[in-house]
């Protein structure tokens, strides 16, 4: 499987990401700067790292998602390559269109930094296979603005198609139905907030993000 | 010219630092405040005569995220 990890200014999470990737799919990620106007052929998995990309300025992830890389990741995206969005990289594909909704400032307005309990309601996806539906994970969360918001009609449709991947098992961050994690129509992208790449080791406190990688690698080859 | 691009939250999108502004005002014994919404002015310096569509787009692509936000252009 062929990788990239899109490094805004502000990143944060991009090595993590790349460790991630490089362990279980046994190549380095390529790792690209925002200001690359083409991606490299024959990429199977675009990751977008968590962070605070541009400070969070205007909105989290709004700079970010008008970054001259994103019209290479958007036009990648509707070509049906896998797109993954962690923390940050969730906001810039909400703020890029790729995914509906928006990702608000935390009701408690605090800053969540702890592991939460986390259900897979959807492991039919690229992305979620190696889960079983109705599981629960313990995995660790780090942001600010993480509180999904969208109509209640997308709502509606995001349950209905089943693209809700991830939902909160407990109380975090006042997200709409408590979701944590959503694909697009197409199933090719998929943003959530929690940390599945700060999880791959027993050193790190658990491996419960390791099967999101292993997945990927098993779907993408 | 100038143009002062005004965002607020679309009514029924929650606004946790609004409520939270509320409960401070509330704190400092100023009764009666019923409702704060919290949003952003930005102030645009432009050419003379840049239309009024062109900043709209400005608004619509960057300025406002109109999932949850809306805007007014007021124009000095």
């Amino acid at each position: 499987m062929k990788s990239a990890v899109i490094v805004f200014p502000g990143s944060n999470c991009d090595r993590d990401l790349a460790v991630a990737l490089e362990q279980i799919t046994g190549a380095a990620p390529v790792m690209l700067w925002h200001r690359e106007t083409e991606l490299p052929d024959g990429l199977d998995l675009i990751a977008l790292p968590g962070g605070f990309s541009y400070g969070d300025y205007l909105r989290s992830g709004a700079m970010s998602a008008r970054s001259p890389v994103m019209q290479a990741v958007i036009a990648a995206a509707g070509q049906g390559r896998a797109i993954l969005g962690v923390c940050n990289g969730f906001q810039v594909l909400t703020e890029a269109g790729l995914l509906p909704g928006a990702l608000m400032r935390n009701a408690g307005l605090d800053f969540v930094c702890r592991d939460v309990s986390l259900t897979v309601e959807n492991s039919q996806t690229i992305f979620s296979s190696r889960y079983d539906a109705g599981e629960t994970l313990r995995i660790p969360v780090a942001h600010h603005d993480g509180n999904y918001v969208a109509d209640v009609e997308t709502l509606d449709r995001l349950e209905g198609e089943g693209r809700v991947v991830f939902r909160y098992a407990e109380p975090v961050n006042g997200s709409a139905r408590n979701i944590a994690g959503i694909v697009n129509d197409a199933g090719n992208v998929l943003g959530l907030m929690p940390h599945p790449e700060r999880l791959i080791e027993a050193e790190q406190g658990g491996t419960d993000g390791r099967r999101m990688f292993e997945a990927l690698q098993a779907a993408l080859g | 010219m100038k143009a002062i691009v005004t965002i607020t939250l679309k009514p029924g999108v929650l606004d946790p630092q609004g409520r939270a502004i509320q409960n401070a005002l509330g704190g400092l014994g100023f009764a009666g405040v019923s409702g704060v919404r919290q949003g952003k002015i930005i102030e645009l310096d432009l050419a003379d005569g840049t239309p009024l569509s062109v900043i709209e787009d400005m608004a619509k692509k960057l300025l406002a995220n109109t999932v949850i936000e809306n805007y007014r252009i007021d124009i000095q």
